[in-house]
């Protein structure tokens, strides 16, 4: 996949000289490219390819001898079975609250962070800090320590103010692991939103504030337009990173509960039940998906980087 | 309304959200103070409801978790997850930096199009490569091996430190570069002696990021390795099924892997948000 976002012109500078020598000099502007750009098409192309090609195969590890063509039988299969169909919806679901929860509760804490107050800093570290557990250790915190029904935390605290004492991952598996993700990426989000802040134009807002503009007008209409490619490029960098998500899936529910997603479902199809075709087939949906929401990353990318490039 | 008054009115607000920033701060940190307490707890403190806030401190869980109860020691993830992460950084670097050269000081026709190239890999899922991998690590005896870790999380991370370098780069004058290249220097010198020095920092942050990516991987790990090969996160995996009291360790475990990726990440805290948009945020 490559990108398909109209990229800014390039602004190499070209010398008229000897044509064979030109040529020499182009090869020798490229040389230091090499090595990353065909180490990555190797790496990561390459495999893509065969999984595309393996997702039209019959093929359970367990019985090779039986691996034949099929064509779109796997793909057909992966969208009728209700599993993972259902696997599809969670992926879908888990993606957008985790995406939308964090961008909110990002964009608050952004807000109340490009505000001068005492111990700035340290509330930014504090804020930071859950970004910066690793994901499994993150997931086991939420698992053991938080949810557990009988000496979680969570329960501890409500057993404090007489409250019920729910067993949260059986209750509501799907939202346990989405608070989880949500408290792990909200930080993101927020970093990336106190950026946009703070590339406002101070001037204008100060000018607005003298002018008798009240704090909501400024931020819904100075703040928030200023703000949108910043929300935009939070929840799509997001989304590719959580639709991907195997870590937390993994470690809270095991994929029970009705919590599959696609990652853990590829992952479970060919590592325990030994079928590769119909894993191959359940990754190429999601790179499918993914490309989607790339798209229209790139586009958001590109054009910052535009701008970048413009004001440089 | 005169500008000293709009000051005062929204300075005696700002407290009151300043009170809010805080007590947000704490909300969110205080699953992470609260695994830190519990990690000093004994494992009989640590399962009580409610929750016992002022039991006594003890270093046990950290003796369980390295291993004194008999258990199986930590020792040869964490140096697994150490050989991937730094091997792979260093691999990224080497990469990395003649490649955005090339993108940005002495840019090659269609630079723009070779970096989102680039990015456009990030975009790719982990499970779309997987199985091919599997397989492939599978017919050439490369299963459990450390080393297939470090050429994957290579490709993991290049994008980013190739996207970061080159903001990095970008700034750098040309006009040094050129005296270096009039002075006769060819390109290993230029990048070692000239462009590393001025972009160190920059440098140094795409390094930590690519390690905390490195660090915290764990899909590629958990199908790719077994008992040889496993990385931390792997290890962390034993602990998803609950094994009587053991809560304490879990804390332990789970603080002492991610202090590198701590340590990592508010070293590189400026830096951060630019390595994670892929250079798209300055």
């Amino acid at each position: 996949m490559t990108a398909t976002t109209t990229a800014p012109v390039a602004t190499t500078p070209m010398r008229t000289t000897r044509r064979p020598s030109a040529r020499l000099r182009a090869w020798a502007t490229r040389a230091p490219l090499l090595p990353a750009l065909i180490f990555m098409i190797v790496v990561t192309q390459l495999p893509f390819v065969a999984t595309l090609v393996i997702s039209f195969f019959d093929w359970n590890s367990l019985y090779p001898d039986a691996r034949h063509f099929t064509g779109v039988d796997n793909y057909q299969e992966v969208l009728t079975d209700a599993d993972l169909r259902h696997s599809v919806w969670t992926t879908v679901l888990l993606t957008v609250a985790v995406v939308l929860a964090s961008l909110v509760l990002g964009l608050i804490l952004a807000l109340l962070l490009d505000r001068k107050f005492k111990g700035r800093g340290v509330v930014r570290t504090l804020l930071i800090a859950p970004f910066l557990v690793v994901p499994v250790a993150a997931a086991l915190l939420w698992k053991h320590v938080l949810y557990n029904p009988e000496y979680g935390l969570f329960n501890g605290l409500l057993h404090y103010v007489g409250g019920p004492q729910p067993d949260w991952i059986s209750n509501t598996p799907l939202l346990a692991v989405e608070a989880a993700l949500v408290w792990q990426w909200t930080p993101f989000m927020m970093l990336i939103l106190l950026a946009g802040l703070q590339s406002r134009d101070h001037e204008q807002i100060e000018a607005a504030r003298v002018d008798g503009a009240s704090d909501w007008q400024i931020f819904r209409h100075l703040t928030l337009p200023h703000l949108r490619r910043y929300l935009e490029l939070g929840a799509l960098l997001g989304s590719i990173y959580i639709v991907q998500n195997f870590d937390a899936v993994f470690t809270i529910t095991s994929g029970g509960l009705g919590t599959a997603n696609l990652p853990y479902t590829v992952y479970q199809s060919f590592y325990q039940a030994h079928e590769n075709g119909l894993a191959s087939a359940a990754g190429v949906l999601v790179v499918i998906g993914s490309i989607i929401i790339a798209t229209f990353a790139l586009r958001v990318v590109s054009s910052l980087f535009r701008e970048e490039v413009s004001r440089a | 309304m005169s500008a000293v008054a709009v000051r005062l009115r929204s300075r005696r607000k700002g407290a009151g959200l300043g009170l809010v920033a805080w007590l947000l701060g704490i909300v969110f940190f205080l699953p992470i103070a609260w695994m830190a307490l519990t990690s000093f707890h004994s494992e009989e403190d640590a399962a009580t409801n409610p929750p016992s806030f002022a039991a006594s401190l003890t270093l046990d869980g950290y003796r369980e978790f390295f291993g004194a109860g008999g258990g199986a020691s930590p020792w040869p993830a964490l140096i697994n997850s150490t050989v991937a992460s730094v091997a792979s950084t260093l691999f990224v670097l080497v990469l990395a930096l003649p490649a955005a050269y090339a993108l940005s000081i002495r840019p090659v026709k269609k630079w723009t199009d070779v970096l989102f190239f680039f990015l456009s890999t990030k975009m790719l899922p982990a499970v779309a490569g997987l199985l091919p991998l599997y397989l492939f690590a599978k017919n050439t005896d490369m299963l459990d091996n450390i080393w297939l870790l470090v050429i994957l999380y290579t490709s993991m991370n290049l994008p980013i430190a190739v996207w970061m370098m080159h903001s990095f780069l970008a700034e750098i004058p040309v006009a040094i570069i050129e005296a270096a290249r009039v002075d006769g220097a060819k390109l290993p010198t230029i990048l070692t002696r000239v462009v590393a020095p001025i972009a160190l920092p920059g440098i140094a942050a795409t390094a930590l990021i690519c390690f905390i990516f490195s660090w915290n991987e764990l899909l590629f790990a958990r199908v790719l390795t077994g008992v040889v090969a496993e990385t931390a996160p792997v290890f962390l995996t034993g602990f998803i099924t609950s094994q009587g009291l053991f809560l304490a360790k879990v804390c332990a475990a789970s603080l002492v892997i991610s202090l590198p990726v701590l340590a990592a990440g508010f070293a590189a805290q400026d830096k951060l948000v630019q390595g994670l948009s892929l250079g798209a945020v300055k």
